[in-house]
């Protein structure tokens, strides 16, 4: 499992990271977390609104920080 | 909807609401709710004057009439003021904003023409969430979605210049007027901008791989309750009064002093109606400058009262608000440099005609 977290690297773009890891570690899975902060490759992904949440190439949530229950829900 | 756990970033906030539950709440729950709440915070706003009045010369037994006195009398009024508003608005346009998504205005705007497409940019605009460091995904999304380069524009402008900070802070301090003047100047300035720079057909300054990028998927919309844009309220106040209210006091402690301190007039010689050259001098110097609305009102406020010109002063707002270094480099990302530069040549003529027009005017 892949996890990419798109967003130029503003303060929501940060705390989305931090939700996810949280969500993964209470999880305990092993899931890739790939920070994506490049325009054109955020833009690849179709995601149009930052920060955004990718699980397997799936865009799961944009625009905001989605909240660990969320993220949990997802894994 | 799952309980939420508990996850706090913002320990240095000064509200934390209370975790939410995912309760189904009935409309008219929401609105008694809504009412009741609407009431206390007008009660206690209209208490505020006396208050500070009763704080600084009564407690503290200073006099109305001095320097320090006046100083601190404002400072106690306007701080609590400003922060009420701020609470109520920030909360109501949170509520707002998740009936506008990113992903809807997109929607609402793909296949729009000019003019109309202008107008309605101009206004979403002001209710759709937007921080400048999505700006430029924004823009690809949009102009992958069909919308129009000078419609997009206009979105870019008024996103961040008309916002509810800017307004809040102007009603408070300068009242409806100044505020209304301000709504319509900054959307007329959107509107136009965006509709000219349209015309001026520069769709091949936009950066060539931003075309190749495929339109971009619509995913899934999030189902919003009334319990999740409640909650989606109070994470706006939480997010936003928690980031600006160092800079409201900040901006209102230097508004204090110089409305304490300063003479009255000093100001009418360098931003008065008369110096002409005002008005271009303020707009250059707001550009590198970049500050948010809650810096800068209580400033604005306070070189007012001394004499400063309501086109000059409102000039200088607009250009530090809406044209800033940071956010053009970030543009460049997605645009030719000539492309830039007309962007930041035509949003700055228009806030240019602004404060001409108003120093005539008024």
């Amino acid at each position: 499992m892949e996890i990419k977290i798109c967003g130029p690297g503003c303060a929501k773009c940060n705390e989305a990271m931090q939700v996810v890891q949280a969500a993964v570690e209470a999880a305990g899975l092993q899931v890739e977390i790939v920070k994506v902060t490049d325009f054109q490759a955020i833009a690849k992904l179709g995601v149009f609104s930052t920060p955004a949440v990718v699980v397997d190439g799936q865009v799961k949530c944009v625009g905001k920080v989605p909240a660990v229950a969320e993220v949990s829900g997802w894994l | 909807m799952q309980p939420l756990p508990s996850f706090k970033k913002h320990s240095e906030t000064p509200v934390s609401p209370p975790p939410v539950h995912g309760k189904r709440l009935s409309p008219f729950s929401v609105c008694g709710g809504g009412l009741v709440g609407v009431v206390a915070w007008y009660l206690l706003y209209r208490q505020l004057l006396p208050l500070s009045g009763y704080l600084a010369f009564g407690l503290l037994g200073l006099q109305p009439e001095s320097h320090l006195g006046a100083s601190v009398q404002f400072f106690l009024y306007d701080t609590p003021k400003v922060l009420m508003l701020l609470l109520l608005v920030v909360y109501g346009v949170g509520v707002i904003r998740s009936f506008f998504t990113p992903e809807r205005t997109r929607r609402l705007l793909a296949g729009r023409h000019e003019a109309t497409g202008n107008v309605l940019a101009a206004l979403l605009g002001i209710v759709t969430p937007f921080c400048s460091c999505s700006a430029v995904p924004l823009f690809i999304g949009f102009v992958t979605a069909g919308v129009p380069l000078g419609v997009t524009f206009s979105f870019l402008i008024a996103a961040p210049m008309v916002n509810e900070i800017a307004l809040v802070l102007l009603y408070g301090l300068l009242g409806w007027k100044v505020a209304a003047l301000y709504l319509g100047t900054g959307l007329l300035v959107a509107m136009v901008a965006g509709w000219v720079i349209g015309r001026l057909g520069m769709e091949d300054y936009v950066e060539d791989w931003v075309r190749d990028v495929l339109d971009a998927s619509d995913s899934s919309e999030d189902e919003h309750t009334w319990a999740t844009r409640l909650r989606y309220g109070r994470e706006a106040v939480r997010d936003i009064v928690g980031k600006v209210w160092p800079y409201v006091v900040g901006g209102i402690f230097v508004g204090a002093v110089i409305h304490g301190y300063v003479p009255q007039g000093m100001m009418a010689s360098i931003m008065g109606k008369d110096a002409w050259w005002s008005v271009p001098a303020a707009v250059l110097l707001g550009v590198p400058m970049y500050s948010n609305a809650a810096g800068i009102v209580p400033i604005i406020h306070a070189l007012l009262e001394k004499g400063a010109a309501l086109g000059t002063a409102l000039a200088f707002m607009m250009s530090v608000i809406a044209l800033s270094f940071p956010e053009m480099v970030i543009l460049r990302k997605v645009l030719k440099v000539r492309l830039v530069m007309v962007f930041a040549a035509v949003v700055a003529t228009g806030i240019l005609l602004v404060g001409f027009l108003f120093n005539l005017v008024i």
